[in-house]
């Protein structure tokens, strides 16, 4: 059962019916209502300034929560992404230590230090049956404390060559932004045009159901975390080519583990899994960052941005909950 | 009793080896001061453990015991006259962000994760939205004492253990239960499953205030005083053998995991782990412990797993 099964059977509702198209709705009723405020306010939104700002602050965020998708969407999570990220970044300029000729040679190492933490996630949950919840919280224990034992501070030097990754950018779309939209683009490819992608659904929608009819759910929920760790190891790459350096609590200081997952959710995509999509997940993180880009521009406490945060996204959920629920009803 | 077992002999084990490292451990000064240490977790996992038996999470429990401790140093500023009415605020404080947590994630529908993440956003935002930034205030010598004296800090603990355990034996803990195990064989058999996952909720808020209460006298006034607290309530409800998801485990072997949990951190302490590889340590045995639990099942009771009611549905 795809997803696009379940709109058409409700094609007259599908525009309110879908999260992904509420999530969309939202981001521009944000931004018309965020541009009137700036305006009577004094100020200019859609400057040029704005919008790359924008883009530069949900790049990372929205890696992360295109792998946080994945992860989601078959019935999993994943709570190490954030400490993951710290010690990519760490990996990375560690490994570079200034030099252009080390950087192929740290992208490679970032990558297997993510899908090694991927793949124990993924076979601790499929093969140990551990709850995603503690597997990758232990997970993130351990890699927390190995980061607190090997470094105090900031470690390792990322040479500039590798910096024009974080801060250049092609007219008004930042290289990092490009980078997301890869990403995006290659995620949503595999979700929707792949075996895998239709495997993701049917484990997501119910493990138990997806086995009985011959799916192999252990390695897809492996192949799941694996991608997952990568994207974080991607973003890892991308907030070290910032800083210029690899930092133990880069990772945290974002809040990137519950924040990739709020933005995931916000997105549409169901966190029992089985529905939604990356696209939801994008419109998720630029909501966050546009309301962000809001406050900021209206110079609002940064306290009350937590507060408004945190009932937008129970909010937003709350909306999902009542739509898939009149669907689910019109449906029998 | 049966379940909770396997993890009172662990905590046997571990009490035993702190107690050979350092002998004071054994005399009841040096004990109850461990208990002390351990209340506020043991007290937050009780918490905890309602709600993830019946099969929700309770993530906004760390911030709550935050927002706790910095309302009511900026309440009682100093005035001991002040502290009884202020007490009597954070308990009614505590059950009423259980209340909306309940509310909103069986009324509103939002999953438990979501509804208590985003209370978490909120709660830590409003409260230094109100302080300005930073904690403010002084609390009064009388309201450190139940956090500070043993004498309090283990008679709350007692007093809250209590009430888990007959709250669990009598009808409301059944039907709890019954909830986090099947929601929907439990409607049918007439449990108001609504109101009992709100009560679950709130009385996880009420935890987090007590929680908060001794913490406040023992560790202090400080806008870090609740962080991580959540995940390391989760940490020991798991470690005593409660299921993630409902419906299996008992209280007591959930608040015998918080214990466990503390003499770890004392026994690595002692051991002279480095404050930093303590986490790796954490994670480990988290991991093990699930994992160990999770394989046992399917040889111990394996008929029952394949005629289970969710393979068959």
């Amino acid at each position: 059962m795809t997803p696009n099964v379940l709109a058409g059977s409700r094609t007259r509702f599908a525009a309110l019916a879908n999260p992904t198209s509420v999530v969309f709705l939202a981001l521009a009723g944000v931004i018309l209502v965020g541009w009137a405020l700036v305006a009577v306010d004094g100020g200019q939104f859609l400057t040029m300034e704005t919008v790359v700002g924008v883009q530069q602050r949900s790049a990372a965020l929205g890696i992360v929560a295109v792998g946080q998708t994945l992860a989601i969407m078959a019935g999993s999570l994943d709570l190490s992404v954030a400490y993951l990220i710290s010690l990519t970044s760490l990996v990375a300029a560690v490994t570079m230590a200034g030099q252009d000729s080390n950087i192929v040679l740290a992208v490679g190492a970032v990558m297997g230090v993510s899908a090694l933490v991927g793949l124990v996630n993924g076979l601790m949950i499929s093969k140990l049956r551990v709850h995603a919840f503690i597997a990758t919280l232990g997970v993130s224990l351990i890699i927390k404390g190995i980061l607190s034992d090997l470094y105090d501070g900031p470690a390792g030097r990322v040479p500039e060559s590798f910096q024009h990754l974080g801060y250049d950018r092609l007219g008004p779309v930042p290289v990092s932004a490009l980078l997301w939209a890869a990403v995006a683009l290659v995620a949503w490819f595999l979700l929707r045009r792949t075996k895998y992608g239709y495997r993701v659904y049917a484990v997501g929608g119910d493990v138990e159901v997806a086995r009985l009819s011959g799916i192999r759910t252990d390695r897809v929920i492996v192949v799941t975390h694996v991608l997952c760790s990568l994207c974080a190891g991607i973003a890892g790459l991308l907030l070290a080519s910032r800083l210029g350096a690899g930092a133990p609590t880069v990772g945290t200081d974002g809040g990137y583990d519950l924040e990739s997952i709020a933005a995931v959710v916000l997105g549409g995509t169901a966190l029992a899994g089985g529905r939604g999509g990356v696209a939801g997940t994008v419109g998720g993180v630029l909501l966050l960052a546009v309301l962000d880009s809001v406050f900021n521009q209206l110079e609002v406490n940064s306290f009350f941005k937590d507060v408004v945060r945190g009932v937008v996204i129970v909010v937003a959920v709350a909306v999902y909950a009542r739509r898939t629920g009149l669907a689910g009803r019109r449906r029998t | 009793m049966r379940r909770a077992l396997p993890i009172l002999v662990v905590l046997a084990v571990l009490l035993a080896a702190i107690a050979i490292v350092n002998p004071f451990f054994i005399e009841p000064a040096g004990f109850l001061s461990f208990v002390r240490r351990a209340a506020p977790l043991v007290i937050l996992a009780a918490g905890q453990y309602l709600v993830i038996v019946a099969g929700e999470f309770d993530l906004s429990v760390g911030s709550l015991v935050t927002v706790e401790v910095v309302v009511a140093a900026r309440l009682i500023d100093g005035d001991e006259a002040a502290t009884w009415p202020v007490l009597a605020l954070l308990i009614v404080l505590g059950l009423v962000v259980g209340l909306v947590n309940g509310a909103v994630t069986t009324l509103l529908r939002v999953p438990s994760f979501i509804t208590t993440l985003g209370m978490m956003l909120v709660l830590s935002g409003a409260v230094f939205l109100w302080t300005g930034g930073a904690p403010r205030g002084a609390l009064s010598q009388a309201f450190r004492m139940f956090g500070r004296q043993t004498g309090w800090a283990v008679l709350i603990l007692v007093v809250v253990a209590v009430a888990a355990v007959v709250l669990m034996r009598a009808n409301f803990g059944r039907t709890l239960i019954a909830v986090g195990d099947n929601e929907r064989a439990a409607a049918l058999s007439g449990v108001r499953v609504t109101r009992v996952r709100i009560i679950a909720f709130t009385l996880s808020g009420l935890s987090a205030a007590v929680a908060g209460i001794l913490l406040g006298g023992f560790a202090g006034v400080s806008a870090q005083v609740g962080q991580g607290l959540e995940f390391q309530a989760i940490t020991a409800v798991v470690l005593g053998g409660v299921v993630l998801g409902g419906g299996r485990g008992t209280v007591v072997a959930a608040m015998a995991g918080a214990f466990t949990l503390e003499a770890l951190f004392t026994l690595l302490n002692l051991y002279g782990v480095s404050g930093a590889l303590k986490f790796t340590v954490q994670g480990v045995i988290l991991i093990a412990a699930v994992a160990a639990g999770a394989i046992r099942l399917p040889f111990l009771d394996a008929p029952k797993v394949k005629g289970d009611a969710h393979a068959v549905s």
